[in-house]
């Protein structure tokens, strides 16, 4: 059980807590995949439909690094695989 | 009793505004998506309970709602507004080619004879319509690839398709403005369509026959004569009596004639209004005071209309979709200020008051004339 954590408007969109649980691969892509097919109203909203490429205001943070950069299929940190430390979903600062 | 609902979009939430005939007392609802940019809401003119909104932010994108109930509730529906084909480019403002690239949506056009047909105006500029009540998008592609496309280059606010005309008198017309590409108009319904600009005459564009590259902010209509076109371009307030094959200015005496957005009065095609901006850099009324101009002579004359409005210290501005008209008997007239007022005037513009006047940045305002 991998545990995702999500900005306020996002949240909004989904009616859910901060926090969900998704069942999945302990990659970005299969995470977001799981995601969305719980809440299929944040289809677009993190990646881009049609690319699926992250939205450039869109960062994800795990065990206190970035890792908006790395690949999609990239392991996530095994604390996030494990449950022991959420994936995060953040806003980005923008506009000062 | 009847009475009106009045829309408005703001940068961070939508509202709703209620009250009876009188328009004297109000209830207000919201903010509806708290921390979202609602660029429009519009209502269908076959079953009013049904509301359409547009809901974006840079950061998570775009989404369209869906209300069946007058927007007491709201359902996310379709948000997919991928152009038809390969888009190609348009021009950038270095005027180098730019590939098409959806940003938001900046207008809802509701359909008069179909409640789940609707028109979106996008940017980058293009059309879509959606048939099953907004749950599917599909892109009116012959207005992009008309011929010019590759020709239209981004206002100040981006290349948005922001203001869809349609012929009560004949479903298979449309116009459509953009900024800052101009008018363009269709008879079949879509398929093929024309800049209509002639006459036109923009400060910057070394023809003044260009066919593209007007900055045309907003254009009305009043339903019972539609080959009359009013227009609040850039500069220049303008009219066509021929469907805009061809346009004279009617800006006349007013104090300045840039401003955004340009209304009919509900029984009066020859009234109209427009809200005078200072310029294009300073985007606020001239003088520090809050005026509505009216034209009880499709133009050229003009009178000042200032009763409730604030007369010093007032600089806001009045974005294109944020003034509508309501059809009561003694028609109400409405706008909405980037300071967060939204002013009511029951009596055609001869008096004014806030509805609220602490929103977020109005950017857009409809009305809705109930039964």
């Amino acid at each position: 059980m991998i545990r995702v954590t999500l900005p306020a408007h996002l949240r909004q969109l989904a009616h859910c807590e901060k926090e969900v649980q998704v069942e999945a691969e302990a990659t970005q892509r299969a995470v977001l995949d799981a995601l969305e097919a719980r809440y299929p109203v944040l289809r677009g909203t993190i990646r881009d439909t049609g690319t699926g490429r992250r939205r450039a205001f869109v960062r994800f943070f795990a065990c206190e690094e970035d890792v908006s950069h790395d690949e999609p299929d990239a392991p996530l940190p095994e604390a996030v695989a494990t449950g022991r430390e959420p994936f995060m979903v953040i806003g980005a600062m923008a506009g000062g | 009793m009847g009475g009106v609902r009045v829309l408005v979009g703001t940068r961070k939430g939508a509202f709703v505004l209620t009250s009876d005939e009188e328009r004297t007392k109000w209830d207000v609802a919201g903010p509806h998506f708290p921390g979202w940019e609602v660029y429009h809401v519009a209502g269908s003119s076959v079953d009013p309970d049904r509301l359409y909104a547009s809901q974006s932010t840079g950061w998570f994108g775009q989404l369209i709602q869906r209300s069946d109930d007058g927007g007491a509730t709201w359902e996310p529906v379709g948000k997919d507004f991928t152009y038809a084909g390969v888009p190609g480019t348009h021009q950038w403002y270095d005027g180098t080619p730019h590939p098409w690239e959806f940003a938001r949506v900046w207008h809802l056009e509701p359909s008069l004879t179909d409640k789940d047909t609707v028109y979106a105006g996008v940017e980058d500029a293009a059309l879509f319509r959606s048939t099953d009540g907004a749950q599917t998008w599909t892109e009116v592609r012959g207005l992009r690839e008309h011929g010019s496309g590759s020709k239209w280059q981004p206002g100040a606010g981006g290349m948005c398709l922001h203001t869809i005309v349609q012929d009560p008198t004949n479903d298979q017309r449309l116009f459509v403005a953009i900024s800052a590409a101009g008018v363009f108009r269709t008879e079949d319904g879509g398929a093929t369509w024309e800049p209509i600009n002639k006459g036109l005459l923009s400060d910057g564009i070394p023809s003044p026959a260009a066919e593209v590259g007007h900055c045309v902010h907003n254009l009305a209509m009043h339903p019972s004569r539609p080959d009359t076109l009013f227009m609040q371009k850039h500069w220049d307030v303008m009219r066509s009596d021929d469907g805009g094959d061809n346009w004279t200015e009617v800006s006349g005496n007013l104090p300045t004639d840039f401003g955004f957005p340009i209304s009919v009065h509900a029984h009066e095609p020859e009234t109209i209004y427009v809200v005078p901006i200072l310029s294009d850099s300073h985007h606020f009324p001239p003088d520090g005071k809050l005026r509505v101009y009216r034209s009880r002579s499709g133009g050229t004359e003009w009178e000042a209309l200032t009763n409730g409005l604030p007369q010093e210290n007032c600089y806001v501005n009045v974005l294109r979709d944020a003034m509508a008209i309501d059809t009561l008997d003694n028609c109400g007239v409405y706008f909405g200020t980037t300071g967060g007022q939204v002013y009511a005037s029951p009596d055609s513009g001869d008096s004014w008051a806030p509805i609220v006047h602490d929103l977020p940045a109005v950017l857009s305002v409809e009305v809705q004339t109930l039964a």
